[in-house]
């Protein structure tokens, strides 16, 4: 179908085209700053006020924090607890979704309303902790882990996934003798890599990113995950301000700041054009109710 | 009698099926055998579904089992179940409390402004997106805006003190040079909210568009060349058609954000506040935070939360059904 365009409609496709543009563009700068920011010297971040290339390319910061033994820590914790936590959310959610896809279990709509009346309410954050200090999960990875194990959006979606499966799959691999479990583990799974993919995906960037389960859990500063590192980091001279740490500490350089920063959004953006490819797709799927 | 019942499909229905058959004694055992067949035949799935159950009832539902305490005065030596009930005394103590209406206050404001301008921009970036056919810049700048939206908030709240740092931060140097002002933007209570609504926007507003233009996606071409037919103009023809034809959507949305108005975002404004801001910063969430697990008001501070969900619930109602009483479409 092809729109007449009018004079005004060209005008206007101009000004939206330089707009949407510039709006891409503001998007990205902050990024492209602090990128500049971290190979740049500790002088010319200080002196020059903005800057998207450095004149003078120093990689001292990146060195400084690769060789503090704090900030490896920090990050060799969040990765490792990233991959067991991906693994382990992906694997319970998967685990539970596989049977609330077939109609005909007992007992399958009781469950899926308690699913949905906990997406509804929740005992908030006091109980929440309560529970796990109760549990003896305080200053343990899997107080990272446990607490948001399964997503129920991500489980209803994944349920509904398998549930548009043709049947017959599953009735050709039982006539051939196969179990519950053999049909998922050699029949669905593979089928479902790309969602699966997704969700794993989801699931590692929500505790990559989580700043919340380790301030409450986690009392220990070695035990501290790269999301920590960065806050005592980057707002180090505003703690001081409320009193929250020595007031020896020395704020680092800002060159570090930059530096920590790239490294903690690196995985992200790297992720990200995986992600990108599915998640339109998966919050369609979402919005189909059933 | 007992071969016309139905097929057992749960198994509370099988048990008072079983006492129903056992004064036929040939029935009963039968009977009880299909209930233990049935769940034999399952078995696998239920093992499957085991550890989710478990998940569901200690993480989920063990915190609100949790919430009682905020009718008690929780004693962590005595526990949840042992600690003496108090009625609604937290509640009256919270509400006679000077901190509630600042609490209210902030809480409101930024919810407001983020319902004011945040929402609004939303549907007019979907709209602008939705103009462009140039299929190449409407991809790339999709792709740009929605990244935001997978950083954490420590890393968005990083990025502002960079931009922001007093004397540093090229924002700092931009903005005062064009004001001709000295204000540090970290630390004036009088720029905390603008600094959060920035924020907002250039987190989410990317990534909320997604819903929005998935309905633009539907709306019906032809109803756009009829306009054009009959002399509507671009700004007619988004107005006329395109605005009415995702109004539900817009609708649902707006009860969504309306039902989590009162969550402010514990992580973004805790990250933000610091000891010069706290009179505008504070707000339920991190109010909660500092009450609870800092000082240790553990009954208290669940009263505060548990206050904010039924807000939050009371809200999400009151709005789908003020959405039916005007004849549209609500959420369920």
């Amino acid at each position: 179908m092809k729109i007449h365009n009018t004079t005004g409609g060209r005008i206007f496709d101009g000004a939206n085209y330089v707009f949407l543009a510039l709006i891409g563009i503001v998007t990205l700068l902050p990024f492209v700053y602090v990128v500049a920011g971290s190979f740049a010297t500790e002088v010319e971040i200080t002196s020059r006020p903005f800057f998207v290339w450095p004149n003078e390319v120093s990689l001292e910061s990146y060195k400084y924090i690769f060789s503090t033994p704090a900030f490896m820590r920090a990050l060799v914790t969040t990765i490792l607890v990233t991959v067991v936590g991906t693994v382990v959310q992906l694997v319970l959610t998967v685990s539970m979704a596989y049977p609330l896809s077939k109609k005909q279990l007992p007992g399958r709509k009781l469950i899926l309303n308690l699913v949905v009346f906990a997406m509804v309410f929740s005992g908030g954050m006091i109980p929440t902790f309560l529970l796990v200090k109760d549990l003896g999960l305080l200053n343990s990875y899997w107080a990272l882990i446990l607490p948001a194990a399964i997503n129920p959006f991500s489980l209803i979606i994944i349920k509904n996934f398998f549930q548009e499966l043709p049947a017959e799959l599953e009735e050709s691999a039982k006539i051939d003798g196969a179990t519950e479990v053999g049909i998922l583990w050699r029949i669905l799974l593979p089928l479902s890599k790309p969602v699966l993919a997704t969700f794993a995906l989801f699931y590692a960037v929500g505790i990559w990113n989580d700043f919340m389960s380790p301030l409450l859990y986690l009392n220990d500063n070695s035990m501290w995950t790269l999301q920590m590192y960065l806050r005592q980091v980057t707002a180090a001279s505003d703690l001081m301000a409320s009193g929250n740490i020595d007031p020896n500490y020395i704020p680092p350089a800002q060159g570090i700041k930059f530096a920590v920063i790239v490294v903690a959004t690196l995985p992200i953006l790297v992720f990200y054009p995986f992600l990108q490819k599915h998640f339109a797709k998966g919050m369609l799927v979402g919005s189909v109710k059933g | 009698m007992a071969q016309l019942l139905p097929v057992v499909d749960t198994p509370s229905r099988a048990e008072s099926e079983t006492v129903r058959t056992t004064s036929d004694g040939a029935r009963g055992p039968l009977r009880k055998r299909t209930f233990r067949t049935q769940f034999r035949h399952y078995k696998w799935l239920y093992l499957l579904l085991l550890p989710g159950i478990l998940y569901f009832a200690i993480f989920r539902y063990g915190p609100m089992y949790g919430v009682t305490i905020a009718f008690k005065d929780y004693v962590p030596f005595l526990g949840v179940n042992g600690s003496p009930w108090v009625g609604v005394q937290n509640f009256a103590d919270f509400f006679a409390n000077p901190d509630f209406p600042r609490l209210m206050g902030n809480t409101l404001i930024l919810a407001g402004l983020s319902l004011g301008i945040a929402f609004p921009l939303t549907i007019v970036l979907a709209l602008l997106l939705n103009e462009v056919r140039l299929s190449i810049l409407k991809r790339t700048v999709q792709t740009l805006v929605y990244i935001p939206h997978f950083l954490s908030w420590t890393i968005v709240a990083s990025l502002s003190f960079l931009l922001f740092a007093l004397d540093l931060g090229p924002l700092f140097h931009f903005l005062n040079g064009l004001f001709g002002t000295e204000i540090d933007f970290l630390t004036d209570p009088a720029w905390f909210r603008p600094l959060i609504v920035l924020q907002d926007i250039w987190k989410n507003t990317g990534w909320g568009t997604i819903i929005f233009l998935a309905a633009l996606s539907t709306v019906d071409q032809d109803q756009y060349e009829a306009a054009i037919l009959d002399g509507a103009g671009r700004f007619q023809r988004v107005w006329h058609i395109t605005l009415p034809a995702i109004r539900s959507t817009i609708i649902v949305m707006l009860i969504l954000a309306i039902g989590q108005m009162l969550n402010t975002g514990f992580e973004q404004i805790y990250l933000m506040t610091n000891a010069l801001n706290r009179s505008v910063a504070d707000v339920f969430d991190t109010y909660v935070y500092f009450v609870g697990i800092t000082q240790g008001a553990y009954s208290y501070s669940t009263t505060v939360g548990l206050f904010k969900s039924v807000i939050g619930i009371v809200l999400i109602f009151g709005t789908n059904w003020l959405a039916k009483r005007f004849n549209q479409s609500g959420l369920f």
